[in-house]
């Protein structure tokens, strides 16, 4: 039952939403030279167009509909007010270059955001400008990398990166040309810190570390890793991907990390919008602050008895530069102030006991029928593995056979030091029944396993399309249905 | 696996032929990428290269891999066809698959097809 | 708890499943110095006290729908149809993970396979990503794919001054560790050149020349020659285009260019301040590897009906990692879905309707203001939708006058421009009456000769 694509449903002189005559004298338009003779976007009647895009919506899975347990992604319930709010007539009609005076509400939430970002981070200084994880953790490298610039230390272009990493992770640096070194990690999952001592050296940019890293495990010796990397000069990364398991638990700042981006759109309940935008706001200890993205937002007047402060922008002494135009998603920060203000600090502690009290709860009742290659107390996320000794089943036909279940899959095959793993995380906003069920699903198809294979070898079987030819796609590639060739002369 | 005998092997997946010169991916390794879709030569004819000079990058579906030169010498021809039909790679890796020819090389250091194979042997499991 | 369902009932017996007592027993590997520190943040509202608090700082600002705004520079007022955010909020789409599970994204790769057919056919290239995070990191990203794309051989860039000097500051900082060089657009370059202007600096070793369409100043340039001269020097050329415009406007792929990107936030999105916006790419499909970005592609599933799926993912930075041309990861699919509704819904004839409004309004603002004794405009050549308009005074002082009368003036050009101080950069759309346009012409008569 596939849906037509919107050009497929297009009929020559059909309109949708038209607007005003002009109400001015008319202008002579240009030279035809300098005109476009063909205009190939589709016509449609605005009904068309509302039930092409709800036929649509009813091919996705999301979190309104579902649990959604995937590792490392944090997709958590994104609560309706929030949706409301950004969407204030003052927030959303607001030009990014309007003058101060204009503007003063989005930058006094723009500036206690700052403020509440390092009060929960244990950082000196925060800019809210980066777009999504990866770009913010772009703007951090870039910042490291000043810093021994500006300290005349050249010569350092290694960064040390475990070898459980986001990809992201290694592509930042690969950006800014460093050389990557990957760190191995020991028996109980933590960065071996003898290979991490050997890797050290004057040469040393820093380390990207994530922390609890990609097994769902808080590294048992963060303050020697720590320790290891400033002994050699080097500053700490901290990749927030996984800050869900990490509030009013303990700060990044306080463990010594120099840098750190926050992923609203994981942690701070920003939906994920089926792929973005996301928003990802940077923390600095105060030896980077200096080297912060411009614009900072700031206080540029003190409040007085009569007046509340004045907001304006402010640029930092030896600022990288710009990340991108204007001053970040401000759509998404928005969303992430309305529900920090609707958490506060007991309630930030309660959503990393609760999304740990989860994975953990999930571990313990799996761990009897899934290998689980370290087996000690997780934070928000665990790793198992998808196979079953004597079966070809592996952790993608699990993945495939969970959505017969109504399930997302769990995050597949990452990180990539475990065989066949599933990621799971479940986040701190689903209930018990809804564990039970899923734990129920993934020990109904370990049966299944020793029963009936091919059940789950070909799933899924009830959902509207099935396994996809990605070998077609990928050698024919058709990017577009519409392609310059179809123009008429 | 089909490892013929008369090439030699790198621990990283290439192979050279010491008869025309020639050298390319193995068998083993573009099973374990599964089907390519994109080849791109990282060298010209002129070039001279090193062993473990960059001189292929691949990728599949799935998987990307970095392809290095076996051994060192001047690069006399390019394989031109690849780009066009990367499954040239999956279904041929030794005879139309092959990526560059070098000239004054030897394969001095490299397996043979028994030690490649028991190589792999060791890396499937 | 706000959004947490557990009963102490239901924490208890979890609790008593993972074996251990309390919440606070699972954190033992936080080193015990530092855990559980004390946030000194405000206490938690209920959804009724978060709704005020929103409120008020939403009604501290002065919105473009309260003020006349004749303010661009980069982001644009346009009216975006009821539809489009109606769409946008169905859960189905907003609270949707990245497709990477086909089966059960069918809605959001569809979307964005027909948002890639429509950005390509609006800039007349061959294929287009599915998104970046906005105008500015789009252009960046070019510069790094024609880098990728000479192997990191050619190691220079030529900019012209008229393309938006926010990208060119973000194409700056994106380079740092490029060991690159950016020429042509430094502070004497001559402003009332062409294009042409540019091409002596285009040379053996530039990777690409980006130029902007139209430019900064709101001129619109056939760049089909300068085009064809950069070429001949084996380089790319990468427009940065604004997406009304090309409703009317002949297509950067019809001008012969390599790369389009551009801000896509004209095409149905708010303002926000600046952002969640959309960043759009097109290239040809002889570059397509050494594009960053997501890329849905046509296939079929396993029972032979015509499907999308995410396609040369290995180029990606989760399978390439350092070795990927980019390391984006999340991008802007919501938006990428609100301008594809935009485009549906508006289509060829309302989309046509917008261009030629704001040209015409444009133009009728351009011929009324430059009749005021003292002002003028500063380039004479064609125009969209946006001008540079001597004001004869500084910007700033003149724009406090006008918000005196509840209107946004332009934007200041001697910010970025030491050369044109005293010049406003004024933008027009449909959203502009023409009474607007006629107060603004009687305000600032008055503000000039105050």
């Amino acid at each position: 039952m596939r849906e037509p694509t919107i050009f497929e449903l297009s009929s020559p002189g059909r309109t949708g939403v038209t607007f005003p005559v002009s109400d001015v004298p008319k202008f002579d338009l240009p030279d035809d030279a300098l005109l476009r003779k063909e205009l190939p976007i589709p016509e449609l009647a605005e009904v068309d167009v509302v039930r092409h895009y709800t036929h649509l919506s009813h091919y996705n899975y999301s979190v309104d509909e579902g649990f959604y347990p995937l590792g490392s992604c944090t997709m958590k319930y994104n609560p309706k007010i929030n949706e409301d709010t950004c969407r204030l007539p003052g927030f959303l009609f607001t030009h990014p270059l309007q003058p101060i005076e204009t503007i003063q509400g989005n930058l006094a939430l723009m500036f206690e955001m700052q403020e509440w970002l390092k009060e929960i981070s244990g950082f000196a200084a925060v800019t809210l400008q980066p777009a999504a994880g990866a770009h913010g953790e772009f703007t951090g490298v870039l910042m490291m990398r000043a810093y021994h610039k500006a300290r005349g230390d050249s010569k350092r272009i290694k960064m040390l990166i475990p070898d459980a990493a986001h990809g992201t992770n290694p592509a930042s640096a690969g950006m800014l040309g460093m050389e990557v070194v990957t760190i191995p990690s020991d028996a109980d999952g933590n960065v071996d810190l003898t290979a991490l001592k050997a890797a050290c050296d004057d040469r040393v940019v820093g380390m990207m570390l994530t922390n609890p890293n990609t097994l769902g495990l808080f590294d048992q010796h963060i303050v020697d890793v720590v320790k290891l990397v400033h002994d050699c000069g080097g500053l700490m990364y901290g990749d927030g991907a996984n800050l869900n398991a990490l509030l009013g638990i303990v700060r990044p700042g306080d463990l010594g990390f120099d840098v750190m981006h926050f992923n609203l759109h994981k942690t701070f309940a920003v939906p994920h919008g089926g792929g973005g935008p996301g928003s990802g706001p940077v923390g600095v200890s105060k030896r980077l602050a200096d080297f912060l993205p411009a614009p900072l937002i700031c206080i540029q007047e003190e409040a007085d008895e009569e007046n509340p402060p004045l907001y304006g922008y402010e640029t930092p002494k030896q600022t990288i530069g710009r990340m991108k135009a204007f001053h970040g998603h401000f759509g998404a920060i928005v969303r992430s102030y309305t529900y920090i203000a609707m958490h506060g600090p007991d309630g930030l502690k309660a959503i990393s006991q609760y999304a740990v009290l989860n994975a953990n709860y999930l571990m313990a009742r799996l761990k009897k029928y899934y290998r689980v290659p370290f087996d000690r107390i997780c934070m928000h996320e665990f790793v198992m593995e998808g196979r079953f000794e004597g079966t070809d089943i592996r952790a993608l036909d699990i993945s495939k056979r969970l959505m017969d279940y109504k399930f997302h899959p769990p995050t597949n095959y990452f990180p990539l030091i475990v065989h066949e793993a599933l990621m799971i995380e479940p986040t701190e906003t689903e209930n018990k029944q809804t564990l039970d069920s899923f734990t129920d699903a993934l020990i109904a198809i370990a049966g299944e396993a020793q029963t009936n294979p091919d059940i789950i070898k070909t799933a899924p079987h009830t959902t509207p399309f099935g396994r996809m030819d990605e070998v077609k796609a990928a050698r024919e590639l058709v990017l577009c249905c519409w392609l310059p060739e179809n123009l008429p002369d | 696996m089909n490892t013929p005998a008369n090439l030699k092997y790198t621990k990283s997946d290439e192979w050279f032929d010491a008869a025309s010169g020639k050298a390319g991916l193995t068998d083993f390794a573009q099973s374990q990428l599964s089907d390519i879709v994109f080849v791109e030569i990282l060298v010209s004819a002129g070039d001279k290269v090193e062993v473990g000079t960059p001189i292929a990058s691949v990728e599949s579906v799935k998987a990307a891999a970095e392809i290095y030169s076996p051994v060192a010498g001047k690069v006399t021809a390019v394989n031109g066809e690849l780009a066009g039909a990367p499954e040239t790679l999956n279904s041929d890796p030794f005879e139309a698959g092959w990526m560059i020819q070098v000239e004054g090389a030897d394969a001095a250091g490299m397996l043979d097809a028994a030690a490649y194979e028991k190589d792999c042997e060791g890396r499937a499991h | 708890m706000t959004y947490i369902p557990h009963s102490p009932n239901e924490r208890d017996e979890m609790l008593k499943t993972i074996g251990v007592k309390s919440l606070d027993d699972l954190f033992d590997a936080v080193p015990k110095k530092y855990r559980f520190p004390k946030l000194d943040l405000p206490a938690a509202l209920t959804e009724m006290e978060a709704a005020d608090l929103l409120d008020e700082l939403a009604g501290a600002n002065e919105s473009t729908h309260q003020l006349v705004s004749f303010l661009g520079a980069g982001m644009y007022n346009h009216y975006i149809p009821s539809v489009v955010d109606h769409i946008l909020r169905r859960g189905e789409f907003y609270t949707a993970y990245t497709p990477y599970q086909p089966e059960i994204s069918q809605g959001t790769l569809q979307a964005i396979f027909e948002y890639q057919s429509l950005m390509t056919a609006l800039t007349g290239m061959e294929l287009s990503n599915a998104s970046h995070y906005d105008g500015a990191t789009a252009t960046a990203e070019a510069v790094n794919m024609a880098f990728a794309n000479f192997r990191g051989k050619r190691r220079k860039i030529v900019l012209s001054p008229a393309v938006n000097p926010q990208y060119r500051e973000t194409i700056r900082t994106y380079t740092q560790g490029m060991e690159l060089s950016v020429a042509g657009d430094d502070a004497n370059a001559d402003l009332l050149a062409g294009p042409e202007a540019l091409l002596p600096l285009v040379d053996r070793d530039t990777a690409l020349l980006i130029v902007q369409y139209p430019d900064f100043f709101g001129r619109v340039f056939d760049y089909t020659k300068v085009i064809e001269a950069a070429h001949a020097q084996g380089a790319l050329v990468c427009i940065a285009a604004n997406p009304t415009a090309l409703a009317l406007y002949k297509t950067p792929g019809e001008m012969g260019a390599d790369i389009v990107v551009g801000e896509g936030q004209p095409l149905g999105l708010p303002l926000w301040f600046g952002g969640p916006s959309l960043g759009f790419f097109t290239t040809l499909k002889k570059y397509v590897h050494k594009m960053a970005g997501r890329l849905v592609g046509e296939t079929v599933d396993s029972n032979g009906e015509k499907a999308y799926v995410l396609t040369l993912t290995a180029r990606e930075q989760h399978i390439k990692r350092e070795k990927a041309t980019s390391n984006i990861c999340s991008n802007q699919g919501l938006l990428a879905l609100g301008s594809a509704v935009y485009l549906s819904v508006v289509g060829k004839t309302g989309l046509r309707q917008v261009a030629n409004l704001c040209y015409q309004k444009a133009h009728y603002a351009a011929a009324e203001l430059s009749r005021i004794p003292g002002m003028g405009l500063c380039f004479s050549q064609p125009f969209f939708h946006e001008f540079a308009l001597c004001v004869g005074k500084p910007v700033e002082e003149v724009n406090a006058h006008l918000l005196e009368h509840g209107i946004l003036g332009g934007y200041d050009l001697g910010k970025d421009y030491p050369s044109l101080n005293g010049y406003m950069l004024v933008a027009v759309t449909e959203m502009n009456s023409k009474e607007e346009i006629d107060m603004l012409v009687e305000v600032l008569k008055e503000a000039v000769h105050a």
